[in-house]
């Protein structure tokens, strides 16, 4: 198992939801209900995690080193029976392989002369 | 409030996640489920809400349980193939259990338990006559007239006899096993034909058959427009009205056609001509019992009105399938005891395997349960190996059983209405399925939880020790139970060979070795006339004696031991009248040469001879048995008795000899001249097997091809149907009980090894747990011997227990399979003792190994790594 963790790559294409809470993560320590609704927020709606899909993901991904849960307390203001969640070092970088392979991929349509075209309304 | 009973509906629904799961995150996921929930809004959100919760608890929980499922099979993977010895030893132990299981029970599932073919089985039974002497004779037609006319129970009552006749116009002249069917009988068995229709009540304008599916395909291309074609039977043209479903085989399997039984007033006659096989239904809501009952009364009425003829005859009804199994059921029940012991056996073993490993693996459980891992997640994990071991093995022995099924149903007798062979079937994979279930789950799992229970301290520590004893005191418990059941397996199957080598022994009274026989049936409407059919012998036995080789040639009516009916009444003018049952004869018509052919010994006067016919005195040649029943110490040449209202005269006496099995003396014989019997009487005992002796070297069987040549100038029609050696004949005597010793003696050599195996590999434990106290006592001055001696000893100890409780049960087993045994007693010493020998053996070989290592065990390398 360590030899996987070792190599962000072997975990890649990431699922998309995976990807997300990754996002979710990245710039701060969230419970799972703040993860949902971040999610929700930044792709307008699009995408809606259950309950159930969310703590699955949470739960291999947890195993898999990407994500740990925060021992200690965040902010005197938070339920304090909530369970907080943030992004390992591993789980970084493993954020950074699958943007820099979905990159890759963008260059390589956009050398085969393919544009994204205008937003759909 | 609505919104917490969808809050509770949802918590319910989280049981579907594994408890591990479940406990960590159960709560966070009912929190954000209420948050979701509290935001709906509307008459339907109640409904919505539990509508979400289904879609997205179902799905996920089957997500989380594949995710641990294909972990576990990795893991299971992974750590058997670091111990493949033990796998591959689990899964052939597995395979065993279940592969004896599995065919076994196909075969008793075929025999004994599956619904007959018929509308309503339950309803069908077959009604015999009985007297004291036996229970299954067949039917007069005037008793099944008086039993259907007085009778209250039944609905409907159909009779059938057998005959063998002639097809000819079909290809080769060929004989067919005909059924004649009262026109009831397809109505009682519930059967419509697949084709065409079947004969009614009344009497058809011309003759007419029913082919059976079989024949339809193989004799007639099977041809949709066959229906109205005529074909002749015995040279008599018959309307083919209509085929038979495939299913459809009765009263036996290899019948393939029926023609009407109709009968007339002067077939009421003779209340002793008996020859029906009756079949009934039971009206709907009757009883067995109380048609027993209702037949009881009839049967005693009957007795009043022919004080004569139906004097002590009973109406005897028994349930179809019932009167089918009589046979096959002790045979097959015997089986299933074994399959069991091997059952029992494997599991066993399969525990005693299942300890030895949770030992060994004791300490990394106790790691894995250290660093967190729940014992439902554990628990888990060894299910997850031990069913992947059970299916693996239970596959295995599927394919054992349906490789070995087709040798266990040459166990199946022909006389069932049922087709073809024992399959597996949906039924008895679901039978293997839970057997696999029994053995992965009690056996493995159980155990290894066991060991496991202990606290992971515990383990850790040096304490395992305790454990380790108990776990030892287990498996010997283990080894005790498999060595009885190869005891008992043993003990069967020694008195079995014990048996079948008394039979071989019995003189049948005739000798096989150089004879055939070969059936040529005459129709009896085209040989009815005494003379032709004398005529025909004649000539055919004229040739086939001139061929060069043959010794001896003759026609009989029927062979020794396949032919085993034929009982008829002598009486001896001024004797008292016999007891019933006491004045029975077996009676054959045979020619000329017929002792000679055989090997029966004429002891006194002469052989049955051409000259002896209808212008000549009746006369008859008769075994010594008959003489001694009448004229016990006198000459009994020129003295006469009556038999079938005909006054003979004893001009031959001849050695008797085995006709009813060789497991019984038979009733006397008396042999007739076939000339000797009236045109179109007793036309069933027609002489049909003609048997020829060959000299020394040459093979009779090579003469078939000429037999075939001489029966064809003969009578270009006549078929012959049947070849074997009378060796043949004999030997189907003791065949099935052949097959079922093989079959119990490999099962009884397999279970020995396996438990000398499993005495082998708990003393190499033993001596590797006591290597400290041995190294002691080595140290101590005790020698080689004594230390042998030691590890042997506890091996003998064992095998003693195991033998003292297999031989309880395995004295069971023959008690209730006695009737297979042919007379052997079941505490016969010589078995029993060959038994404890063998088993002591096997003990002493699988201690001997783990003996020598102990012996070799260095005291000073040993107690320095204490």
């Amino acid at each position: 198992m360590t030899t996987e963790r070792d190599r962000p790559e072997s975990l890649l294409p990431l699922p998309p939801a995976t990807f997300h809470i990754l996002l979710a993560l990245a710039d701060e320590e969230r419970h799972g209900y703040a993860i949902l609704q971040d999610v929700e927020a930044r792709t307008g709606g699009e995408l809606k995690l259950s309950a159930g899909t969310l703590y699955r993901s949470i739960a291999r991904m947890v195993e898999q080193g990407l994500i740990a849960e925060v021992t200690r307390r965040r902010a005197p203001d938070d339920d304090e029976r909530r369970r907080y969640y943030r992004l390992t070092p591993f789980g970084t970088a493993v954020a950074r392989a699958e943007m820099r392979r979905l990159a890759q991929l963008v260059r390589l349509a956009r050398a085969r002369g393919l544009s994204p075209g205008p937003e759909p309304a | 409030m609505r919104f917490y009973r969808a809050l509770r509906f949802y918590r319910a629904l989280l049981r579907l996640y594994p408890a591990g799961f479940r406990a960590e995150y159960g709560d966070e996921l009912c929190r954000v489920f209420a948050e979701r929930a509290a935001l709906r809004s509307g008459p339907l959100a109640p409904f919505e809400s539990a509508l979400a919760a289904l879609a997205d608890v179902v799905p996920n929980a089957l997500a989380v349980h594949a995710e641990i499922l294909r972990q576990d099979v990795a893991y299971a993977v992974r750590s058997l193939r670091r111990t493949p010895g033990f796998a591959l030893t689990a899964i052939l132990v597995v395979a065993l259990g279940v592969g004896a299981n599995t065919a076994v029970f196909s075969l008793a599932d075929f025999v004994l338990l599956r619904p007959l073919p018929f509308a309503e089985p339950g309803r069908l039974v077959k009604l015999w006559q009985a007297t004291p002497a036996y229970s299954r004779n067949e039917v007069s037609p005037a008793n099944l007239r008086n039993w259907r006319e007085q009778s209250t129970s039944f609905s409907a009552m159909a009779a059938t006899t057998l005959r063998s006749a002639n097809l000819v116009g079909t290809g080769e002249p060929r004989e067919l096993q005909v059924a004649l069917a009262t026109p009831e009988l397809f109505g009682v068995l519930g059967v419509t034909p697949a084709r065409g229709r079947v004969f009614t009540a009344e009497a058809e304008g011309e003759p007419s058959i029913l082919l059976s599916d079989g024949l339809w395909r193989s004799q007639f291309g099977a041809d949709p427009g066959v229906i109205g074609r005529v074909v002749r039977l015995n040279g008599v043209p018959h309307v083919v009205l209509g085929v038979m479903p495939r299913s459809f085989h009765y009263p036996h399997s290899t019948t393939e056609a029926w023609t009407p039984l109709l009968f007339r007033e002067d077939d009421f006659q003779d209340r002793d001509n008996t020859y029906l096989e009756v079949v009934a239904r039971l009206k709907p809501g009757v009883s067995p019992e109380r048609a027993r009952q209702d037949m009881a009364r009839v049967s005693a009425q009957l007795e009043r009105q022919y004080p004569v003829e139906n004097e002590g005859l009973r109406a005897h009804v028994v349930g179809m399938r019932d009167d089918l199994a009589r046979d096959s059921r002790l045979l097959v029940l015997a089986l299933c005891g074994a399959a069991l012991c091997i059952l029992v056996l494997a599991c066993a073993n399969l525990a005693s395997l299942f300890l030895a490993r949770a030992l060994h693996r004791a300490h990394e459980l106790a790691i894995r349960a250290a660093l967190g891992a729940g014992r439902e997640r554990l628990a888990r994990q060894l299910v997850t190996e031990s069913l992947g071991l059970a299916l693996a093995g239970g596959l295995a022995g599927v394919m054992l059983a349906a490789a070995g099924l087709p040798l266990l149903s040459q166990l199946v007798p022909d006389a069932l209405p049922l087709a073809g062979h024992a399959t597996l079937d949906l039924r008895v994979l679901g039978f293997a399925c839970v057997l696999v279930l029994v053995t992965g789950f009690a056996f493995g799992l159980a155990p290894a939880l066991r060991a496991s229970r202990t606290s992971p301290i515990g383990a850790l520590a040096t304490g395992s020790r305790a454990t380790r004893a108990r776990t030892q005191r287990l498996r010997a418990a283990l080894i005790v139970v498999e060595v009885a059941a190869s005891v008992v397996l043993l003990v069967s199957s020694g008195l079995l060979i014990r048996a079948i080598v008394r039979l071989q022994a019995v003189d049948p009274g005739f000798e096989t070795a150089h004879v055939i026989a070969v059936r040529t049936a005459l129709p009896t409407n085209l040989y009815g006339v005494t003379q032709r059919r004398v005529a025909y012998y004649g000539r055919v036995l004229e040739a086939v004696r001139a061929l060069p080789g043959v010794t001896h040639a003759a026609y009989v009516t029927g062979l020794p031991l396949a032919m085993r009916a034929g009982i008829w009444k002598a009486t001896v003018a001024g004797e008292p009248p016999a007891q019933a049952g006491e004045d029975g004869v077996g009676m054959r018509y045979a020619t000329a040469e017929y002792f000679a052919t055989l090997g029966i010994p004429l002891r006194l006067g002469r052989d049955l001879a051409e000259s002896d016919t209808r212008a000549a005195r009746p006369v008859a040649v008769v075994s010594e048995s008959f003489v001694r029943r009448h004229w016990p110490g006198q000459d009994p040449l020129g003295r006469t008795f009556r038999l079938a209202d005909q006054e003979r005269e004893v001009v031959g006496v001849v050695g008797d000899i085995r006709v009813r099995g060789l497991e019984q003396t038979s009733e006397p014989q008396v042999y007739l001249p076939p000339a000797q019997v009236a045109d179109s009487s007793i036309i069933g005992y027609t002489p049909k097997e003609l048997v020829v002796r060959t000299a020394g070297a040459l093979d009779p069987m090579s003469l078939v091809p000429a037999i075939r040549r001489i029966v064809r100038a003969v009578d270009p029609e006549q078929p012959i149907s049947r070849v074997r050696r009378l060796a043949a004949v004999l030997e189907s005597e003791t065949a099935p009980r052949v097959i079922q010793l093989r079959l119990l003696g490999a099962f009884a050599l397999v279970a020995l090894l396996v438990a000398g195996l499993g005495i082998h590999g708990l003393l190499t434990f033993t001596v590797s747990m006591r290597e400290r106290e041995l190294s002691i006592r080595r140290a101590l001055g005790a020698g080689e011997g004594s230390i042998v001696g030691l590890v042997v000893r506890e091996g003998l100890v064992l095998a003693g227990s195991g033998i003292a409780i297999g031989l309880g049960f395995g004295y069971g087993a023959a008690r209730a399979m006695s009737a297979l045994l042919a007379g052997v007693r079941p505490e016969d010493p010589l078995t029993l003792a060959a038994v404890m020998l063998l088993c002591l053996a096997t003990a002493t070989a699988g201690s001997l190994l783990p003996a020598w290592r102990a012996a070799r065990i260095d005291p000073v390398v040993a107690l320095r790594a204490e």
